[in-house]
């Protein structure tokens, strides 16, 4: 593996990965695309316009869906009526940035203006979001690692969420 | 903290959003010197939960939806 984002000159950073990181990467930050999918607005057209959610909008059942759209209030109705004027943008968000991944990740080297690092830091916030809460990773994921057999179904996993770990690192610090 | 807009908003600790990345978004979002959002990360990280800003119901909406769109596990609530 590579030596991580490094800051540029102009502002922005640049990083080097292999066609095996980028294949990892990509197919990573589009199963995000697929998870996150379009905002669920509602039949009225004026509430679509506005990117506000169907009246009957639930909260998410799966974990990661949970974990990727909080709810912000403790109260269950004000949870979900913020929801209901929020995730749709929230979504709409995270898929640009999953695009932004998508267009500019191909083998070899990758340089990446200020406004694309941005959106690469948050899509990779995401990815280890996701990927972190199905494995439902520890603050000692090393020692979690560690202990675990390399013949165990979730080791890959595991090494590829260190990986990202050290990757989403490397780029706060190149953008700092 | 004025007593007549008695809204915050909180960030509460999780195991996969990083110090180094939680610092970051302090500093970008809120435009918190370093200093200031790496002791707000720190609180974070150690009690469990921090208040990261305080003001009117709308400005702790417009803050948590930003948070959540970095993928803080943010909250609002009336600050009794």
């Amino acid at each position: 593996m590579g030596g991580g984002f490094k800051a540029e000159r102009d502002g922005g950073v640049s990083i080097r990965l292999d066609h095996g990181e980028v294949a990892i990467l990509r197919s990573l930050v589009a199963q995000i695309l697929d998870l996150v999918g379009p905002g669920s607005t509602g039949s009225d057209p004026l509430e679509r316009a506005l990117g506000i959610g169907a009246a009957e909008v639930t909260p998410p059942t799966d974990p990661v869906l949970a974990r990727l759209f909080p709810a912000a209030y403790a109260d269950e109705k004000e949870a979900l009526e913020f929801r209901r004027y929020t995730e749709p943008s929230l979504r709409d968000g995270k898929r640009a940035d999953a695009e932004v991944v998508l267009r500019t990740a191909v083998p070899g080297k990758i340089r990446l203006d200020a406004e694309q690092a941005k959106a690469w830091l948050r899509a990779l916030n995401d990815v280890r979001l996701a990927l972190g809460t199905r494995l439902d990773v520890t603050e000692e994921v090393h020692e979690q690692i560690e202990r675990m057999s390399e013949d165990d179904e979730r080791y890959a996993a595991f090494v590829t969420y260190d990986w990202l770990t050290y990757l989403q690192d490397s780029l706060v610090r190149a953008l700092w | 903290m004025r007593p007549d807009v008695p809204w915050v908003t909180i960030v509460w600790n999780d195991p996969i959003n990083l110090m180094s990345y939680v610092t970051y978004v302090f500093q970008t979002v809120f435009g918190y010197p370093r200093a200031k959002a790496e002791k707000l990360m720190l609180d974070v990280h150690y009690k469990g939960k921090a208040v990261v800003a305080s003001g009117t119901r709308e400005e702790m909406e417009r803050d948590a939806q930003i948070l959540h769109s970095y993928g803080l596990w943010a909250t609002i609530q009336q600050d009794r």
